[in-house]
């Protein structure tokens, strides 16, 4: 619980290393994997026990790990272009042998019997994985409040939020726990807690990184990315965690784009577009209230800042975004409730007993499941119930085809489009627990790339009037990571330096 | 359901609406939760009348961000989980089988 009592205090990293640069120098024996994870560790060790990122730090395997790593090297042999670099990794993404979480009390001390894609793909290309990131339980929050093993602090501001579902990496990365980490983003989980803690986020298109292994939120929805600390690093790590999985159905078979050779080509001649319907200047009839002046401000300085470099700017409609917000909170609830109609107690995690199996089943989950769980599941169970469905969820689906016919139409116009990342700067802890439909409003400019499968990025762009980061969110059409990327390097390198806005 | 008309903004969700939802979501809400949830999901029911409220009967539905169609790999035995593995993440286990209380009978 937050108080007056609560030291405001800054723990953000300041000067921090670069995954990119510290792969470089283990692989040339410059520098020791041990070494590295060691410096991440005992930054965890001095000031994790404020931030609480981590449900769990992997001292010992991360250690075994980093000398693996150097085994390799010393060996003659190349550990792969994540060599050494310590990873974090949101606690709803399994790890063999590894408590996996979600930050519910339902799989407390389940102990997953296989790694995701992603967690085989880092290791494989040398990445060492240093913790299990804390999150809104199931994903299903803005601020990690909803965690069952409490809260975690944006490093910025520790009496604020990190954002959410994935505040644990974002806040790990922030903090300088790990260069580079994973979450999940199902209406805005990655891209909204990067924005608050100053860091890059990055929701790749729909199917281009495998979900195996990456519990089941919204799994039309679902996809996982990385945060880093910069454009590059993130694209070095998409490039490793993306591309086909046949254990994942809905794994595309294009390969991964080059998003790393497409960080220098700059915006020359790029057609950038800022959607007026997310923008405060939209709002009332057209577009969504309730955008921060400052977090405007920003977006407008952004795209000012593309022009200058030669990009193309001007205004994009896409009209149906504005019914995002109430389409995902149909859609997301209604695919939740069955895929955590698994957890009955009888083959992993809590079981609470009872006379019969309905009763243990509903003990389990009544005792498990925390109370933003309960209101999604019941949402969902009610959207989807006989004489509702259509009305409710059947709605929502063709709105969600709406917004995909809205983007197209804007993208024959535009290569990328630009809109905040969330409405406004990291908030207080508590200050939005109490209203549900307040802590989702943080989500409306994210959740329409979410609907539509389309890639979205933050990309830290200057501070508020409170000094703390502000996101500019960079979206593109479907396997449009390359101009994506390239939109969201120029913006880094153009971004104003920190210090409150002017 | 008590009720299968879709509500207008007269109505909104009761809360025997919401004790009965917690049924089938197998969710034992005690009365101080079924007054707070009653509130907090009319909220967000309210909310979505913004969509409830569209004509988009012509428009077709999307299920999925691609049009995806059955994935089926080839039909070629490859290793599966652990047995013993995945037996011991289980609460209660028999002769290398999940055990539950009756599933039968007397209900309580």
């Amino acid at each position: 619980m937050s108080s007056a009592n609560d030291e405001a205090t800054e723990l953000a990293i300041t000067d921090p290393e670069t995954a990119i640069a510290i792969a470089s120098a283990v692989r040339a024996g410059d520098r020791s994997a041990r070494e590295v994870i060691d410096t991440y560790l005992d930054r965890i060790a001095a000031h994790d026990g404020t931030i609480h990122a981590f449900n769990e730090v992997l001292v010992d395997r991360a250690r075994a790990r980093a000398d693996a790593v150097d085994d390799t090297v010393a060996a003659g042999e190349d550990p792969g272009p994540l060599a050494g670099v310590p990873v974090a990794l949101k606690d709803n993404l399994c790890t063999r042998g590894i408590a996996t979480t979600c930050s519910s009390r339902i799989l407390e001390g389940w102990l997953p019997p296989y790694d995701a894609t992603v967690v085989e793909r880092i290791e494989g290309a040398g990445g060492v994985v240093v913790g299990k990131t804390n999150m809104d339980e199931f994903a299903m929050g803005s601020s990690t409040e909803n965690s069952a093993f409490g809260p975690s602090r944006n490093p910025h501001d520790t009496s604020k939020v990190p954002g959410g579902s994935s505040g644990g990496s974002s806040a790990a990365v922030a903090a300088g726990f790990a260069p580079l980490a994973l979450g999940s983003d199902t209406g805005g989980s990655i891209r909204q807690p990067a924005a608050l803690c100053g860091v890059v986020g990055v929701k790749p298109t729909y199917g281009g990184v495998s979900r195996f292994g990456l519990v089941a939120f919204s799994s039309s929805l679902d996809q996982i990315g990385p945060f880093s600390h910069t454009v590059a690093d993130a694209a070095a790590m998409l490039e490793v965690i993306g591309g086909h999985d046949e254990r994942d159905s809905t794994s595309i078979p294009q390969p991964v784009p080059s998003v790393t050779a497409a960080l220098d080509q700059g915006c020359e001649g790029l057609r950038v577009g800022i959607i007026k319907e997310l923008s405060g200047s939209g709002a009332g009839d057209h577009g969504v209230e309730g955008i921060a002046a400052d977090v405007q401000a920003r977006v407008t300085e952004a795209a000012e800042r593309l022009e200058a470099c030669g990009a193309v700017v001007g205004e994009a409609s896409v009209p149906a975004a504005v019914y995002g917000l109430s389409a995902y909170y149909l859609i997301a609830p209604s695919e939740a409730s069955s895929n955590l109609s698994r957890y009955d107690g009888v083959r992993y995690g809590l079981r609470v007993d009872g006379p019969s199996t309905a009763a243990m089943n509903t003990a389990s989950r009544t005792a498990g499941f925390g109370d933003e769980v309960k209101r999604r599941i019941m949402l969902g169970t009610y959207a989807l119930s006989s004489g509702y469905y259509d009305a409710y969820y059947g709605k929502a689906q063709r709105v969600r085809t709406l917004i995909i016919q809205d983007f197209a139409k804007a993208y024959e116009q535009f290569d990328v489009l630009l809109s905040p990342t969330s409405p406004c700067t990291a908030f207080e802890l508590d200050a939005k627990t109490a209203d549900p439909l307040m802590m989702y409003l943080n989500d409306v400019c994210t959740i329409p790339s979410n609907l539509s499968g389309d890639p979205a990025m933050s990309v830290p762009f200057g501070t508020g009037a409170d000094g703390l980061p502000i996101g500019v969110q960079v979206l593109a059409p479907m396997l449009g990571e390359v101009d994506m990327f390239r939109t969201a390097a120029v913006l880094e390198h153009e971004a104003p330096a920190g210090g409150a806005a002017a | 359901m008590p009720d299968a008309t879709p509500r207008g903004d007269a109505d909104p969700i009761t809360r025997d609406e919401v004790a009965h939802i917690a049924k089938l979501s197998m969710l034992d809400l005690s009365d101080e939760q079924l007054d707070l949830f009653t509130g907090q999901l009319a909220a967000v029911l309210e909310h979505a009348q913004d969509v409830e409220a569209l004509d988009v009967h012509d428009v077709e539905p999307t299920h999925h961000p691609f049009g995806l169609v059955n994935v089926a790999r080839a039909d070629v035995v490859v290793p599966s989980l652990d047995r013993s593995e995945v037996l011991a993440q289980a609460p209660d286990v028999e002769d290398g089988r999940f055990r539950v209380p009756p599933a039968l009978g007397e209900q309580p």
